[in-house]
């Protein structure tokens, strides 16, 4: 907690250099520190402890040392400019680490950059060599470092977290047999498959599931009515699954005394899930979700079903009669009858299939992970144990693959039906905190929300500054002339006040287009922007006020009396709403008698 | 002013042969056969039900789109002399003789077939040789997917018409813009500009990426113009005011009267009636109205009312009870009130019958004057066949335990009170003392001990709550959702103090009367925002694809097969076309990339002017590409390869572009430009040869045999329908 604090209120000092550096005007750096100090969202968010603190530490580093490396940019390759530039990609790499949002922030550094060497492009003077060398500083720093970071983060992540845990599941069994503690963990197994054997089968798609079926029908109007067959992420009892010879039944297979007889490439097996005995079985009804695929079910009485149960089984790049071997052979089952290949789609089933994940039968003959299979559990008490050192991934394919499962499981969290879910357009306006803790009167309550006096200030300064840069701009295109002062001035808005606009848009557009869920907190790092939008923006229409006024002492008390307003304003609002933050005791907000009342200015605050 | 009578009235036509003879064979390509097949094809079966139901003046709501695309395919039905008598429910259907299928196809094939003089202009426009202009029209003109697409009652030709025409006047306006300002021309080209961008958003939402693809050319066009000192600031602003009123206020005022011809048109109830506000069903003749004709506007205190969820989803329904009580435990062992079940029913019953009643009396009928209720009072609510009243209190609900239950009060004698007093929050007041109106306002019922909100979970109840839907108490209420407000719909002053007597009258339909008029802004702001949000269940069509399979046309689109003869339609394009557009788009970005770099190090490598023209050229025709295809990616609604069809005429436009650049200034010597010129003879050949080949599914005739619909399958991907013998 101390640790968050800490990050969070680093914040400030950042927001104020960064402001400082492109405006170069104190005022317009304190007033972006005051509004950063005194809001009680920030205070909340570093208080908890939160990804979120971390995240924009790193946002707000990145962006001051861009900043800080662009202003070196008339000494390049000094020590400064070094410093700076390899600071911004260490930067980025934390960020990019912490969440996925940091990728924003790496989007805004890298069109910046962009900008920055277009611009030493068309510098004449500067040879060709010269500019390999900038572009070359700037991979190494901006690209190759943050990666290496990055690669050496999750290095360093797998070397820690060694231990089998509940999302195991989601990996593939080459993955898990990594994790100590983990049932493949240095297996001991039977290493030939043989008719009789409890298997679970995995798909070998990134983040693909086990095998799955359970005592639920299909509903009605969606292919045949029977039994579910699902492709499961989670390790499971009905995951498992019996292989039996097509044409005999297990009687005689489960006699302690008959002989082992392997399963071979090209057999004709038969598998029945062992919770239900039902035969996994395909048919010519469309699968639910892949249209074009044939619907997979479970099917059959105690493990009497008909010739659809029939399957072909094969090993990848084998000879018919060769054995199958658990985790290391890759397997695909062929249905006898239509000919189609068992295969998971990799679509998430609605409710009635428990949002397990779709298994079809694909007649479109396609070599795919979807479609290969490989044994990963296999029980079976005739067969001796033999321990398997099997499966070494390589650094890159554990990387690929946590990534692959990471992006999979975020996009998963999607709203559910009738959920009242955070809109991105709420967060600007401040239409709706979060609540932290506490829910009835008597608790210690804490609601994230922004202080409201700032945030719309923060609104506000929007609009005014794209009047400003309007206004600006067509004059500049109109060619009108212009004192120094209003030159640098107007550079100040158009350069400094874009860089930080373009910020904002970047980490805020995106959220409208995300279909999971959203909450309140993600609009913070844009908020970071605006309030650094805010100070630039003050200054600049004040100074500008002050160079139409008359440069007289009117002009300067003018300028210094509406900045003091502004902080006194902030002070003020920060005394009536510091209790959200630091947390409030005593009846609702919309009961007149509590300490808050009246401070209820949007109904849709619940504090 | 009597000029005409000293010289004479001279005529002078200038008849470019190219344009006529384009446009000669553009109606041919697409009008031929028209009629055939005469049965359903595609989505005929969709945009075929719209029709029939302007033909009868019903009112529907179609969430695919703006209405005026189905307009403009009603008024072929409607030249066409169509009665609408035709059930419109499965693809290959034969139509009926009382369908004019030629009037019904004719609107989008005249509009497939101008598009090809169009592309031709574009380029002509876009100061492109006629050979290249010829060209790109030729390509146009030999599409098989353009042609399949237009040739039935479809929406996409028009509204590649629309596009393309809305290109064509921005350029037409642009070239005139130089020399010619504020002449008549340059008025005219600059508003239909604006017309044409209008029609196209008004067919399909698609439009609106070429009309903003022209605001921000327009924008940049004008911000050259801010640059020029030339020109004064009041002329600057009179060019300023002149594109805002042609590209922004025409826009929107077709936009609204698409909307106000749809909504004057459609004045009859029908099958969509359900998902607007009971305010709009009472608006249209038929259906509710008939019911709510002649209800007193006031709630009052002893008013009879049903109590319809304003939500809406997922379905419409009613606040009900019946004598049924909750199971003392649920499934999983968490125990109930035991006490009558409320609940939400999406039928009319009697059972949807409550009376407000004032809690200091004891009477249930109005009283003469009626007592109006009005906001912030407090009432109870009495179910009028049981007569008890709504309750809610701290037992958990059913299926949404977070929640409180909602039970109509039995007394058990077991120390748990009746809690039956509810706040009237009228949510769409104008002052603090509105009066609770009929229909129109939406209402928040707030429990006075608990301050919990009586919302409609979505949830249905298991078997014992007959599968209706949950009602529950809401303790955390979360700003506004629309699930906690409901709307009286029928209406009645209780005259009844007896129960058997009010019985009776409960089950006696309502009469009086209550103002029907709503605004047309207010009927379009819901129709727009309801075609926005309505949502259809995501289903997986057998032919829909990704957006990634469009640019190398791995799918295609079955669009209707002969029953017995094997002769088929298929939504397919011309191979050689298709791959010449990428490598087209390929090339010029390419190239420009290269151009670019070279520039910015002060070397040029074309002149200035072509320099400009390539820019502009790959503006429009690139541009146009890329905002029709690259938002796809971002969807995710069902696609198909049909979507494609409009990015894929900007492309095809910009090989021509592409040719002509590298003819003109990559092939110096006159022996390459022969070998050039021959390439190009060579290639147009092959597209013909490849139109040729696929026309038969193309125009559906004639019908091919098995191992000639073999060999079109070109790639394994397609899916052609080949019948087992």
């Amino acid at each position: 907690m101390m640790f968050c604090a800490f990050l969070g209120s680093c914040l400030v000092p950042f927001a104020y250099l960064t402001v400082l550096e492109l405006s170069k005007s104190l005022p317009a750096a304190l007033l972006t520190a005051f509004i950063l100090i005194f809001d009680t969202g920030c205070i909340t968010l570093s208080q908890y402890i939160l990804l979120d603190p971390i995240l924009m530490f790193f946002l707000m580093g990145a962006v001051l040392s861009m900043v800080k490396c662009n202003s070196c940019a008339d000494r390049p390759f000094s020590a400064s400019w070094w410093f700076w530039l390899s600071l911004t990609g260490v930067n980025l790499a934390g960020a990019m680490g912490v969440k996925f949002v940091g990728l924003f922030v790496v989007l805004l550094v890298g069109l910046n950059t962009i900008y920055d060497l277009w611009d030493l492009l068309g510098n004449l003077s500067l040879s060709l060599v010269m500019f390999g060398k900038h572009l070359l500083a700037r991979v190494l720093c901006l690209i190759v470092l943050p990666l290496a970071l990055y690669t050496a983060m999750f290095a360093v992540h797998f070397a820690v977290l060694n231990k089998s845990g509940p999302g195991d599941g989601f990996f593939s069994s080459a993955f898990q047999s990594q994790l100590i503690g983990n049932n493949l963990h240095n297996v001991s197994i039977p290493e030939h498959l043989a008719y009789g054997s409890v298997i679970t089968m995995k798909n070998l798609r990134m983040a693909g599931g086990y095998l799955h079926s359970h005592w639920h029908l299909y509903p009605e109007g969606i292919g045949a009515r029977q039994q579910q067959v699902t492709a499961y992420l989670h390790k499971d009892l009905n995951n498992l699954w019996i292989i039996k010879k097509h044409d005999s039944d297990t009687a005689d297979l489960s006699d302690p005394l008959s002989p082992v007889e392997f399963v071979r490439h090209g057999d004709i097996i038969r598998l029945e899930h062992k919770e239900t005995s039902r035969n996994l079985h395909s048919h010519q009804h469309e699968a639910p979700l892949t249209r074009k695929h044939f619907q997979v079910t479970g099917y059959g009485i105690n493990g009497t079903g008909d010739s659809n149960d029939f399957w072909r089984i094969e090993v990848v790049g084998r000879k018919t009669g060769k054995l199958i071997k658990v985790l290391r052979s890759q397997i695909r089952l062929i249905h006898v009858a239509t000919g189609c290949i068992l295969g998971s789609s990799g679509k998430t089933l609605p409710k009635w299939g428990w949002e397990q994940v779709e298994v079809t039968c694909t007649p479109y003959l396609k070599e795919t992970p979807n479609s290969l299979w490989n044994f990963e559990d296999h029980i079976n008490p005739k067969l001796p144990n033999i321990s398997l050192d099997v499966l070494k991934p390589s650094f890159a394919e554990i990387l690929l693959e946590s990534h692959m499962v990471m992006i999979r499981g975020n996009s998963g969290l999607k709203p559910k039906d009738n959920e009242v879910t955070s809109k991105p357009w709420h967060w600007p306006i401040n239409y709706q905190g979060l609540r932290f803790s506490g829910v009835n009167e008597t608790d210690y309550r804490v609601y994230l929300l922004g202080n409201p006096v700032i945030w719309w200030l923060n609104l506000v300064t929007m609009g005014l500054y794209f009047l400003i840069t309007v206004c600006t701009a067509v004059a500049l295109k109109r060619g009108v002339q212009l004192t120094y002062e209003l030159k640098e001035l107007s550079g100040v808005v158009l350069r400094g006040g874009g860089q930080i606009t373009l910020g904002w848009l970047l980490h805020y557009l995106p959220f409208f287009m995300m279909g999971r869920v959203l909450y309140f907190h993600h609009y913070f790092p844009a908020m970071l922007f605006s309030s650094m939008l805010t100070g630039i923006t003050w200054d600049s229409l004040l100074k500008f006020c002050a160079g139409f006024l008359s440069p007289s002492t009117t002009a300067r008390k003018v300028y210094g009396g509406v900045f003091l307003a502004l902080v006194l304003l902030i002070l003020y609002s920060f005394y009536l709403f510091h209790p959200l933050s630091y947390g409030m005791i005593g009846p609702m907000a919309s009961d007149p008698s509590s300490p808050m009342a009246g401070l209820r200015w949007m109904d849709s605050w619940e504090f | 002013m009597l000029g005409f009578l000293k010289e004479p009235v001279v005529v002078t036509a200038e008849i470019n042969v190219n344009l006529v003879a384009l446009t000669v064979m553009g109606l041919i390509t697409r009008l031929w056969g028209l009629c055939y097949p005469r049965a359903v094809v595609f989505d005929e079966v969709y945009y075929g039900q719209f029709v029939s139901l302007y033909m009868k003046r019903i009112f529907f709501v179609d969430d695919s789109g703006p209405p005026f695309g189905h307009m403009l395919l009603a008024l072929g039905g409607y030249l066409g002399g169509f009665d609408g008598n035709f059930l419109w429910n499965r693809i290959g259907a034969e139509y009926t003789m009382n369908v004019p299928v030629w009037s019904l196809r004719l609107l989008p094939a005249l509009a497939g077939a101008l598009c090809v003089p169009l592309a031709y202009q574009i380029l002509v426009e876009l100061h492109f040789s006629h050979c290249a202009a010829l060209g790109a029209a030729l390509l146009i003109l030999l599409e098989n997917s353009l042609i399949t697409q237009s040739r039935f009652m479809l929406l996409e030709s028009i509204l590649i018409f629309f596009i393309l025409l809305a290109v064509l006047s921005y350029l037409k306006f642009y070239n005139l813009q130089r020399h010619r300002s504020f002449s008549g021309r340059w008025w005219f080209w600059l508003m239909l500009t604006g017309v044409a961008c209008s029609c196209a958003v008004g067919v399909k939402y698609m439009g609106l990426f070429t009309y903003m693809l022209l605001l921000a050319i327009a924008g940049l066009h004008f911000w050259h113009m801010i640059g020029d000192q030339t020109l004064s600031n009041v002329s600057l602003l009179c060019h300023f005011l002149a594109r805002g009123l042609a590209l922004l206020l025409i826009p929107v005022v077709m936009y609204l009267s698409f909307f106000y011809v749809h909504l004057a048109l459609l004045y009859c109830s029908g099958p969509h009636d359900q998902i607007m506000t009971s305010a709009f069903q009472a608006s249209l003749e038929g259906g509710l109205a008939r019911i709510t004709q002649g209800q007193p506007l006031e709630v009052a205190y002893g008013s009879q009312i049903t109590l319809r969820n304003v939500l809406g989803k997922p379905m419409q329904c009613w606040l009900h009870s019946h004598t049924n009580t909750y199971p003392i435990r649920y499934e999983n062992g968490r125990g109930s009130s035991h006490q009558q079940q409320v609940t939400c029913y999406p039928f009319k019953d009697v059972n949807n019958w409550w009376i407000v009643k004032d809690p200091g009396m004891q009477q249930l009928v109005v009283s003469n004057p009626p007592r109006p209720v009005r906001h912030g009072h407090i009432v109870q609510l009495v179910h009028g066949i049981t007569t008890r009243y709504l309750n809610t209190h701290d037992v958990a609900a059913p299926l949404s335990p977070h929640s409180q239950e909602v039970s109509c009060y039995i007394d058990y004698n077991i120390s748990m009170p009746a809690q039956n007093l509810w706040r009237v929050e009228i949510v769409n007041r104008e002052s603090d003392t509105d009066v609770w109106k009929t229909i129109l306002s939406e209402v928040r019922f707030v429990h006075v001990n608990t301050s919990a909100v009586l919302k409609l979970s979505g949830a249905s109840l298991p078997e014992w709550g007959y599968r209706q839907l949950e009602v529950v108490g809401e303790k955390l209420s979360k700003g506004y959702h629309q699930s906690m407000l409901w709307n009286v719909e029928e209406h009645r002053y209780g005259k009844s103090q007896e129960q058997k007597e009010r019985e009776v009258e409960l089950h006696s339909p309502t009469q009086m009367d209550i103002s029907k008029n709503l605004s047309f802004m207010a009927k379009f702001t819901e129709l727009q925002w309801k075609i926005l949000t309505l949502k259809n269940e995501d289903t997986e069509h057998k032919y829909s694809s990704s957006a990634l399979d469009w640019i190398t046309m791995d799918t295609n689109i079955a669009y209707w097969l002969h029953p017995t003869s094997g002769a088929q339609i298929h939504l397919l394009g011309n191979v050689v076309t298709w791959a010449s557009a990428n490598a087209a788009a390929l090339v010029y970005t390419c190239l420009s990339l290269w151009y670019l770099i070279r520039r910015r190090r002060r070397i040029y490598d074309i002149p200035e002017d072509s320099w400009q023209l390539w820019v502009s050229a790959g503006g429009v025709c690139g541009g146009g590409w890329v905002v029709n295809y690259l938002p796809f990616f971002l969807m995710e609604k069902t696609l198909f390869l049909y979507h494609y069809l409009p990015a894929l005429t900007f492309q095809i436009l910009l090989i021509p572009v592409v040719l002509q650049h590298l003819g003109d200034h990559l092939c110096r010597s006159v022996l390459l430009k022969s070998m050039f010129s021959a390439l190009i003879v060579a290639w147009f050949s092959s597209v013909y040869f490849v139109y040729c080949t696929f026309s038969p599914v193309t125009y559906g005739q004639p019908a091919l045999s098995m191992t000639e619909l073999k060999d079109l399958r070109w790639k394994d991907s397609w899916n052609i329908l080949i019948r087992k013998q």
